[in-house]
């Protein structure tokens, strides 16, 4: 497996990680009202969007990179 | 054929056998017995967790919005890595040493973060010994912070005097910094689990 490879799991599992976190926190902002959480979870699910962008660009810019 | 290359072979070509060159299969090999030193740790987490009648979660105890910033700079630090790697298969060293060298740069923001962290726990006389939440916290993340140390020697070691090897041999130079980079991705894989797993809950 590549860098290449391995590159396209981590992205993966970090935007599962920023979706889960995001809501996670947006929960507990419900749950107990601390600003902070709020600010995380709106942080996280920022995130989301800017991993997709950059998931795709990433795949479309080493197109012609293997994945062993 | 040069004399390194008679001696260590498929450093740069793939092994006939396993289809890639050999330190990526090396490092695979060392990455399997960090999943199981790692694995091991989180199965007594989980084993001791699960049998303590009385555990803290990890929100109320812990420095949350820190180690969020930890985490975003840790997957940052991903991208980067995986830029330099694909600056030197352009032949671009100089943007790949930038790039080599932000890592370098996020991987340390991330230490000092883990010092403040670490310092606040010491002036609140909160320790490893103080009890098993704290003892495997400090275990886990002790650990971890000492895989990110080594990536940073190793990187600072590809900016610095192994940058030498790109004017002899870029192929394999190249290949070396995605070995460091298969290294590194997983170290940051880690602590992806590792802070859902203590920080919140």
């Amino acid at each position: 497996m590549s860098l290449k490879a391995f590159h396209v799991v981590f992205v993966t599992v970090a935007l599962l990680f920023c979706t889960g976190f995001g809501v996670w926190s947006i929960r507990s902002y419900l749950r107990f009202g601390d600003g902070v959480w709020l600010v995380l979870g709106a942080a996280s699910l920022a995130c989301v969007p800017v991993l997709v962008w950059y998931f795709r660009w990433f795949l479309r810019k080493l197109k012609r990179v293997g994945y062993l | 054929m040069s004399a390194t290359a008679e001696v260590i072979p498929h450093t740069v070509e793939p092994h006939p056998v396993t289809g890639v060159y050999n330190g990526k299969f090396g490092m695979w090999l060392f990455l399997a017995s960090e999943i199981m030193l790692f694995g091991a740790l989180f199965s007594s987490y989980v084993l001791l967790r699960v049998g303590s009648a009385e555990w803290p979660h990890g929100y109320s105890v812990l420095n949350v919005p820190l180690a969020t910033v930890n985490t975003m700079v840790l997957i940052t630090s991903s991208v980067t890595v995986v830029m330099a790697w694909y600056c030197l298969q352009l032949n671009d060293f100089g943007k790949a040493r930038l790039y080599l060298l932000a890592t370098i740069g996020l991987a340390l923001v991330f230490m000092v973060i883990k010092y403040i962290e670490y310092s606040s726990k010491f002036e609140h006389h909160h320790y490893p010994r103080t009890n098993l939440f704290y003892g495997l916290y400090f275990t886990l993340t002790g650990l971890h912070g000492l895989h990110v140390l080594g990536g940073i020697l190793v990187f600072l070691y590809f900016v610095g005097p192994g940058a030498g090897m790109w004017k002899t041999d870029p192929h394999r130079y190249t290949n070396r910094v995605e070995c460091a980079g298969l290294y590194w991705h997983f170290v940051d894989l880690v602590w992806i689990f590792l802070f859902p797993s203590i920080y919140l809950l």
